[in-house]
């Protein structure tokens, strides 16, 4: 089997879990990949308590990216705002299990950087 | 364009004259598909630049002593070989950063004069990045509007809808690539130029992806303006040249103030040097000048027509081997006779950033991204493609091993 390929990261990527959009939604979040221009945004519901009851990404990516997306949200969905606004890069890169070179962090980060973005309007990279 | 017996023969040998292509991992060599992005350095030009510093290097211009005149005969020499090989002239001439600043320094110190309200700046959809924003800048300093041509599926410039663009008699400035940095497509420069010039606008040319793979006469194409780098020519990074015509050079202010632009400096003004130097504020890139000088030189010696063919045999052949990979395209004109030796791809299913990865994993150098011009990926609906490109050492073994790693990318995907 493929280090980097594996076959979840190739199933998130092809079959990628909570696509899409979500109208209405309380909050939203578009970004880029410097790299390659690639594009990720973010539909929320959050409860009164704060809590993400439902999200969607939407946008084009390489596989990494995608299934990093894909990954997180199962996790996002049911975490409050404030949890979400703590996650650093390692929670993300160890959800993806795969090793991930320097030249492809920006890939596997994207999907919470807008993540934080729409929770917390904090546009930097995850640390 | 080449007779057709030239156009089928590729160059051979010439992988040994670029000492980086030794390079292996694993036992396994390396192919260089990514010369668009920044062409290698032969041996000569590696060697030039070792040999400035260890033997000849001084400042320029104004040294009395022996050394600094040995540095300024290398130098000015090497202007005067560049201007040659570019069928331009000397003194107009002029060393920039590379061609990125070249536009930068028309678009100001031509611009700010010449460019005003209500005026069109004329682009199209696949100039890259560099040949698109410092229009972007001068027309929102000047308030002028930026205005675009199109490109055809096939990736073609239209010349009716030049001439309709002309026709409302507000461009100023016609400003377009000579060849596309991600479709390939040579443009009909000199037609475009004679239609501009027609309309009374001034041109330019961004000749980054034409002056190192085949013959440019800039005098010929009798562009105002032909800007190309230097590092894409095998030559070093930090070196481009910006041709111009004299008239308008003479009547253009400077563009960065300094040391060597300068004929006098008084306390409140100055003067300017003559052509070229007036353009050419501080210390130059004399040792990357000099290497560029041996870098055309080498690429005369093979002649520019046996280049030219060796690109297009390549690119042929590229295009020919698609149809072994299900799934894979290329953008850009069908015809090889229409294209400069780099080749745009997309594999349906799997993304260029992921091809890129799997392709170095074989040791296959590609570049995967928007390739500085994204408004030509929005165009071509798709946010990113795969590049290979090519220069005088590729050969055949270097495109099949491209045409593998493509194969691979499938069997990883389970395609």
């Amino acid at each position: 089997m493929d280090a980097l390929y594996r076959d979840y990261i190739l199933d998130h990527y092809k079959n990628p879990r909570n696509f899409g959009e979500l109208e209405p939604h309380d909050r939203e979040w578009l970004d880029h990949n410097p790299l390659c221009g690639d594009e990720l945004g973010v539909h929320l519901i959050v409860d009164d308590a704060g809590t993400i009851v439902d999200l969607r990404f939407h946008g084009q990516g390489c596989a990494i990216s995608q299934a990093s997306a894909s990954i997180a949200s199962e996790e996002l969905i049911g975490m409050r705002a404030d949890e979400v606004a703590a996650l650093g890069a390692d929670w993300v890169i160890d959800l993806l299990g795969i090793d991930i070179s320097p030249t492809r962090r920006k890939c596997a980060l994207l999907s919470l950087k807008v993540m934080r973005g729409a929770v917390t309007g904090d546009a930097s990279w995850p640390e | 364009m080449p007779p057709p017996s030239a156009a089928t023969k590729p160059l051979a040998g010439l992988r040994a004259d670029f000492p980086i292509l030794a390079r292996e991992r694993d036992g396994v060599p390396i192919a260089y598909l990514d010369s668009a992005a920044t062409a290698q350095k032969p041996t000569a030009v590696i060697e030039a630049i070792d040999s400035y510093y260890r033997r000849s290097n001084a400042n320029v211009h104004r040294g009395v002593y022996e050394l600094s005149q040995e540095a300024t005969d290398l130098f000015e020499g090497a202007r005067a070989r560049v201007a040659a090989f570019a069928g331009g002239e000397t003194d107009t001439t002029i060393f920039t950063r590379n061609a990125t600043e070249a536009i930068n320094l028309v678009a100001y110190a031509w611009g700010q004069d010449n460019v005003g309200p209500g005026d069109e700046v004329l682009i199209t959809h696949m100039e890259h990045h560099s040949n698109i924003v410092p229009w972007q800048l001068l027309c929102q300093r000047q308030g002028a509007k930026l205005r675009y041509l199109g490109v055809s599926d096939d990736g073609r410039l239209s010349l009716d809808e030049l001439d309709a663009a002309l026709a409302g008699g507000r461009v100023k400035l016609v400003s377009v690539a000579h060849v596309s940095n991600v479709l390939g497509t040579i443009n009909p420069v000199a037609e475009i130029v004679r239609r501009a010039h027609a309309a009374g606008a001034t041109t330019l040319i961004d000749g980054s992806q034409a002056m190192p793979q085949m013959p440019v006469d800039v005098g010929e194409i009798d562009s105002d303006f032909y800007a190309w780098t230097g590092h894409k020519a095998l030559g070093p990074t930090g070196i481009g040249v910006l041709h111009g015509r004299r008239e308008i050079l003479e009547a253009m202010g400077p563009f960065l103030g300094g040391g060597d632009m300068i004929a006098a400096v008084g306390f409140d003004s100055s003067t300017w040097n003559d052509l070229p130097w007036k353009f050419e504020a501080g210390t130059s890139a004399i040792a990357e000048g000099v290497g560029l000088g041996v870098a055309i030189d080498y690429l005369a010696a093979i002649g520019m027509d046996a280049v030219r063919a060796h690109e297009r045999d390549l690119t042929a052949y590229t295009l020919e081997r698609l149809e072994d990979v299900e799934g894979l395209r290329a953008f850009g004109p069908i015809d090889p006779d229409l294209r400069g030796g780099v080749v745009s791809l997309e594999l349906k299913g799997i993304h260029p950033h992921d091809l890129a990865e799997i392709c170095d994993r074989e040791h296959v150098c590609i570049r995967a991204g928007h390739h500085c011009a994204q408004p030509l990926m929005r165009e071509m609906g798709v946010p990113a493609t795969a590049r290979a490109s090519f220069h005088v050492y590729n050969t055949h073994d270097d495109v099949d091993r491209l045409i593998a790693a493509l194969q691979t990318a499938r069997e990883v995907f389970a395609l």
